[in-house]
């Protein structure tokens, strides 16, 4: 495959570098100057070959990182690292050169395809853009409908509505597949299917990822698909990344409050263990005026004054399994009352 | 890559259905609907008239007769009368219809062309270029439809050409308006932004994935607007500001035939009755059509 030779950076390098992405949208009619802080200082690194899972609420800005990502929303401001190369930069690669490596599956099955396309052209659409001829693209068109589980002669010629919500999904993979990137950006791609579906979806990803030397940046709200498929959770809230870390770190120790929270919300499989109250309450601020300090202070049982005054930094990374959460809790300088203990 | 790979789940097979490539399914559903399809055939009964009309009409359109005037159906040989000249009235409105319709067809062509390019333009352009050409389009909303026709082609004088272009200029702010419309509603679905993470440039992308969207809606609503035409048509030249006499056009018989209502009122209603089936049929024919291109039925 070419994606060995075009592989630069080497193993250690990070596939995707995201340093201080930050995109605030105007508010219509709002008072002058408002904005909605829909991303606001993202950094992350995605590891080549892994999974990087992406929860929060809704409204946290998980559509607006991806998109972000693929330059489909220009950012106002930050930095964008593909395999060691800057992506916009004099030196770096364009961002076509980047849509050519990084693809995206979205959320609604429907009307991210095509209604009045046939789905093998909506498939062979991508190749046919990056300069293969109609012929080329519909034969690659035809051998990523098989890798997706799809008979090409049954299901090629059809049109969207002809398809059932998980074959749809199923033709959008395969979409994002045909150009042979080698990170895919799945925006929530498993929440509208059906349970039984989207278990078999999850399925083809995973093995689609052995297969292709994938790697995934896999945003979902539901925090047991999650959990099965990723191997390390970015965790936001209102804009912001509040934890990171490898995911079965974050699913036994979660070190944030929030994360906390998230994971008590989780419905439990044993009617004796019920949860009978929301461990968090009310809505998430507004992203216009967030508040000042740590942005979870308004939900947190734990807040204290110093959360008002400084906003806790999230820390530095150093590799796969670094554990780092934005919470005076960790600091142990912060003057937090719980703040853990240097020994 | 290779060609063989596990799959996590099996191959799904349900009954494969017939495939039909898009056009070979609307034609599928026409052939079910009787009324449609006779409507159809009634258009083009008329626009086959209009072709041959040297061949079909009976007598010579323009032959004057000074005793054969007014006269009532079935006058010797003469199947629907005579005019307030002692014209053949099955040949006048055969030979009419050539006018009508063609003072029909050609400005609903230039205005879905002129229009269609500039209503995607603006669906598909940034904030400025759509408030550019939609504010432009909006002026001429100002006026009633048949008033600005009266006041562009009164404006530049009578005559067909006129009168076609007249009415090009009335027709090209509502297909805008129908192409601006169909634009900007498919322009955010997320198949357009897949489009664009695939790296495509915006002309490929109006070519690929708007315009086949955009061609429905605009095809439809030109459709529909023929019969609209015709009428228009036919009033400009009721009013004078049409076609000029003798040349026989439906809404100019309908205008000097009206004098002689209290003589002959049925062959005094004929031409009418002409535009009334044309008129209908395009519309039962484009509703028709309309339906029958709805891909998700």
């Amino acid at each position: 495959m070419d994606t060995v030779e075009i592989d630069r950076g080497g193993p250690a390098q990070p596939l995707l570098i995201a340093k201080d992405l930050r995109k605030h949208f105007k508010v219509k009619g709002g008072a002058p100057g408002a904005v909605v802080r829909a991303v606001d200082g993202v950094s992350f690194n995605v590891f080549k070959g892994e999974t990087l899972g992406v929860v929060g609420e809704s409204g946290c800005g998980k559509s607006t990182l991806a998109r972000l990502l693929l330059h489909l929303i220009e950012p106002d401001a930050g930095e964008l690292v593909f395999d060691g190369d800057a992506v916009g930069d004099m030196r770096g690669i364009t961002v076509n050169a980047l849509r050519r490596q990084v693809q995206m599956v979205f959320q609604d099955s429907s009307s991210s395809l095509n209604p009045r396309m046939p789905v093998r052209d909506s498939i062979a659409f991508g190749p046919y853009v990056h300069g293969k001829t109609k012929a080329e693209a519909g034969r690659i068109a035809r051998d990523v409908l098989v890798k997706v589980g799809l008979k090409p002669d049954l299901f090629g010629p059809r049109y969207p509505h002809e398809l059932s919500g998980g074959q749809k999904q199923r033709i959008n993979i395969a979409r994002a597949l045909a150009i042979e990137p080698r990170m895919v950006i799945l925006d929530e791609a498993v929440s509208a299917l059906d349970k039984s579906v989207e278990a078999q979806v999850l399925n083809l990803l995973r093995a689609l990822k052995e297969n292709f030397n994938l790697t995934y940046l896999f945003i979902s709200h539901d925090l047991s698909v999650v959990r099965y498929i990723s191997d390390r959770v970015l965790v936001m809230y209102l804009g912001a990344v509040v934890e990171l870390g490898p995911v079965q770190d974050i699913f036994s120790r979660p070190k944030h409050p929030y994360t906390t929270a998230l994971l008590a919300s989780r419905p439990s499989m044993d009617p004796a263990r019920r949860i009978e109250e929301p461990p968090i309450t009310g809505d998430p601020p507004s992203p216009i005026n967030p508040p000042s300090g740590c942005r979870f202070r308004t939900r947190c049982q734990h807040a204290e004054a110093v959360c008002a005054q400084t906003q806790p930094i999230l820390g530095a990374w150093n590799d796969r399994d670094s554990h780092i959460a934005a919470c005076h809790m960790q600091d142990p300088e912060s003057g937090h009352s719980l703040a853990i203990r240097t020994h | 890559m290779p060609n063989t790979m596990i799959l996590p789940t099996a191959m799904i097979e349900p009954a494969a259905p017939k495939q039909r490539g898009y056009w070979g399914s609307v034609g599928n559903r026409l052939r079910y609907d009787p009324v449609t399809v006779f409507f159809g055939l009634v258009v083009l009964a008329i626009i086959l008239a209009a072709i041959f009309a040297p061949l079909l009409a009976p007598f010579d359109p323009y032959k004057e007769s000074i005793i054969g005037r007014l006269k009532p159906l079935g006058w010797k040989g003469h199947w629907l009368g005579t005019d307030e000249l002692g014209r053949d009235i099955l040949s006048r409105l055969i030979h009419g219809g050539r006018v009508s319709l063609l003072m029909g067809v050609v400005p609903v062509a230039i205005a879905t062309v002129v229009g269609g390019t500039l209503g995607v333009v603006g669906g598909f352009g940034g904030r400025k270029v759509n408030t550019a050409i939609m504010r432009t389009m909006d002026v001429f909303y100002a006026f009633p439809s048949v008033l600005l026709a009266v006041a562009i082609s009164g404006a530049m004088g009578g005559g067909a050409m006129n009168g076609m272009i007249a009415l090009s200029m009335v027709f090209t702010p509502a297909m805008c308006r129908v192409a601006e419309t169909a634009t900007a509603q498919v322009k955010n679905l997320d198949f357009v932004e897949a489009a664009r993470a695939t790296g495509a440039g915006t002309l490929t992308i109006l070519r690929y994935h708007i315009l086949g969207n955009v061609l429905g809606p605009v095809f439809i609503y030109a459709s529909s607007l023929v019969s609209v035409g015709i009428l228009l048509a036919s009033g400009l030249s009721f009013l004078g500001l049409g076609v000029k006499p003798p040349t026989a056009d439906w809404g100019l018989m309908l205008s000097t035939l009206r004098q002689s209502i209290y003589v002959n009122p049925v062959v005094c209603a004929l031409p009418g009755v002409a535009i009334l089936i044309t008129s209908v049929s395009f519309n039962l024919l484009s509703d028709g059509i309309r339906s029958a291109m709805d891909v998700r039925m």
